[in-house]
């Protein structure tokens, strides 16, 4: 074997575990997954096999899933822009900060080091009828008895956002940081107040940070299923609930897997939409 | 030759330069794949010779906390086998788990309800207990045998273990028990108590309230749209659909909910520790038994020796008593002692004849359409 066909083959010898990994944990449970979605549940015993397109007829012309969908998006983009607007100032002040900078981002990571699901229960501390804030406005003499805070929508994005922030934050402070400071005096020194410098130099160069974080803010909220269940109320459903009540409550596989693919296309369709404009190397910078 | 000395011996050769690197490496693979793949089936062959644990799925919770310390750790003691004991939420959801896993990998599970035994059989998830290493089962209540042995007759594949209901649970600071009689089931629809009421997210135990509410036989719904109406009307004035055990305490001891309906054992549990919570069996409440099913694949030997022992009647009894449900052993045979005939649901004479059970037949005839029903009406359609 010469040298250029040795140097032309060890990329791909390189690439091997991580392609075998890709194709056994990825793509082949992936193919199962389609396979399923054109089965056929039984209603008692195992499902039937074949090519039956009537789980993606129910699951694409049913109002009752198109609703759910576009409410999963709704409830997306209220996060994803309430993360922005929280993340922004917190990242633009880790990103400015001197001496400081590295306590802070460890103290922007803390979080993940306690589990999900514990952080979204804690706000039944705080907010429920017992919790922390109704006995701080009772104890203030704010109001004779709780408010019922919990189990709504509002619940849901507040757990949802307590969640992802730190997603949004981390992406911007890359942007933020790999700005040159002087492009802002230069903005200074050419006649521009502050608040024009931000506008006009320092958002417009953070926009892709921004961008990344708000797709992952958004993929990452419309795939979630805890949340609702543990904040929300007896309607408050997202469309990862769904998949989950299909396969799991009512072990309907078939139409759980069609459901799952759905939402997988929506959300490919979003990242492939960003990948056009923005590039996935941004995304990579930001979860590095 | 165990397998490490084969290694010793090859990286003995490897470092002697008597082969390759790419041989040494080659062969680690080849090994390493060959383990792999000979894995789940030698699970299977290992599950019925060399049993050194079983796997118990059960709702978790004080539940589990009492098979623990009165039932496993015991029989562990006593056998040297240990007892992996595993929790699920609903028995939808640990289905789903069982029907996606390998034979073997699912021992014992705490099943509720003789449609849950129907549905294991339906999806072929059945073993055949040997009822001679199970003597402990001649204690067992007929009643509890015979609704197994109306879907398999010629054979077992779990041991009646208790009982209880699915009852009305409520705070006794806002709900006096008065009210609670003269409202029944249909509290759970009552405006007054708007965002005060809670359920369980389980379709059957809304059906059968809704069914209540409307006054049908559970067991024969002919009037299905009032029950589904009903169903709607209880979402719009409930404030959480609770999923667990747990979580159904706690919304009752917090005080976010003040009626639910609720398991009789867990809401005993709760008034053991002090919460003024009442609880009542309405007219036809939710009856259910409780087996330990045996799921195919699980190494028999081993199963059948620890479901006799928590047939055992001092280890039925300890368990009953810590997890607030009255054990399977018939009454009119085995003295069960002061406490358990103060538990909610407790029936002395053995028959069960008060409570009403769920038609496996008819629910899981009904799963399909109902289930999925349930999700769109839980949705606000």
């Amino acid at each position: 074997m010469s040298i250029e066909q040795r140097e032309a083959r060890q990329p791909w010898i390189l690439l091997t575990p991580a392609l075998t990994a890709v194709t056994l944990l990825l793509i082949v449970p992936l193919i199962f997954i389609v396979v399923y979605s054109f089965w056929l549940k039984s209603a008692v015993g195992a499902d039937t096999p074949g090519f039956y397109l009537d789980n993606w007829q129910e699951a694409l012309t049913d109002p009752f899933y198109r609703d759910i969908l576009l409410n999963t998006l709704k409830i997306s983009a209220i996060t994803t822009l309430a993360c922005a607007l929280l993340g922004y100032p917190a990242a633009y002040f880790i990103a400015r900060s001197k001496g400081n900078k590295m306590v802070l981002l460890v103290l922007l990571m803390l979080p993940f080091w306690i589990s999900y699901i514990i952080r979204t229960m804690s706000w039944i501390n705080i907010l429920g009828v017992s919790g922390a804030l109704n006995a701080a406005l009772i104890w203030a003499g704010i109001i004779n008895e709780p408010i019922q805070m919990l189990y709504n929508e509002t619940t849901v994005i507040l757990g949802l956002v307590h969640f992802l922030l730190p997603f949004m934050v981390l992406n911007i402070f890359v942007s933020l940081d790999g700005i040159d400071t002087n492009l802002e005096d230069a903005a200074s020194s050419l006649g521009a107040t502050r608040w024009q410098g931000f506008l006009q130099v320092t958002l417009p160069l953070s926009l892709p940070g921004l961008a990344a974080g708000g797709l992952l803010c958004f993929v990452l909220s419309a795939g979630t299923y805890i949340t609702p269940v543990i904040l929300g109320g007896p309607r408050d459903a997202m469309f990862a609930n769904l998949v989950y009540e299909a396969i799991i409550r009512q072990l309907d596989w078939p139409l759980g897997s069609a459901l799952s693919l759905l939402l997988l296309m929506v959300l490919g369709v979003l990242v492939l939409i960003y990948n056009r404009y923005l590039g996935m190397a941004q995304l990579a910078k930001g979860l590095g | 030759m165990d397998d490490t000395k084969r290694y010793e011996r090859l990286r003995e050769r490897f470092q002697n330069g008597d082969i390759s690197r790419r041989s040494f490496f080659g062969l680690l693979g080849a090994a390493g794949a060959a383990y792999g793949l000979q894995m789940p089936f030698a699970r299977q062959a290992f599950a019925q010779s060399d049993v050194s644990q079983v796997r118990f799925d059960g709702w978790g919770g004080v539940v589990s906390e009492a098979f623990r310390k009165f039932a496993f750790d015991p029989y562990t003691e006593k056998t040297g086998i240990t007892v992996i004991d595993g929790t699920f939420p609903g028995g939808d959801e640990y289905l789903a788990l069982v029907r996606a896993s390998q034979p073997g990998e699912y021992n014992i599970a705490h099943l509720s309800g003789v449609f849950d035994y129907a549905r294991y059989h339906g999806f072929e998830l059945n073993s055949e207990l040997n009822l001679d290493n199970i003597p402990n089962m001649a204690n067992v209540m007929p009643a509890l045998m015979n609704a197994f042995k109306s879907i398999t007759p010629d054979s077992l594949s779990a041991a009646p273990y208790n009982y209880g209901t699915t009852g009305l649970a409520y705070n006794r600071k806002h709900i006096s028990d008065e009210e609670m009689k003269e409202k029944g089931a249909k509290i759970l629809i009552d405006e007054a108590y708007k965002g005060k009421i809670g359920g369980w997210s389980d379709w059957r135990t809304r059906m059968w309230y809704a069914a209540l509410q409307t006054g049908q036989d559970p067991n024969d719904i002919q009037d299905l749209d009032a029950a589904w109406d009903a169903v709607r009307k209880h979402r719009d004035v409930a404030l959480k659909y609770w999923a667990s055990g747990a979580e159904l305490m706690s919304l009752l001891a917090e005080e976010e909910i003040y009626v639910t309906e609720g398991w009789s054992g867990r809401i005993h549990a709760l008034q053991e520790q002090g919460h003024d919570i009442g609880y009542y069996d309405p007219p036809q409440s939710f009856g259910w038994q409780e087996c330990l099913f045996v799921i195919k694949g699980s190494p028999m030997a081993a199963c059948e020796e620890l479901i006799n022992f928590m047939l055992d009647k001092d280890t039925s009894i300890a368990v009953a008593e810590g997890q607030s449900y009255p054990p399977a052993l018939d009454p009119t045979k085995v003295d069960l002692g002061q406490k358990i005939p103060t538990l909610p649901a407790f029936d002395a004479t053995g028959t069960l004849s008060g409570l009403t059970f769920a038609n496996p037949a008819y629910w899981n005839g009904n799963e399909a359409e109902w289930s999925k029903e349930f999700g769109r009406v839980q949705r606000g359609y």
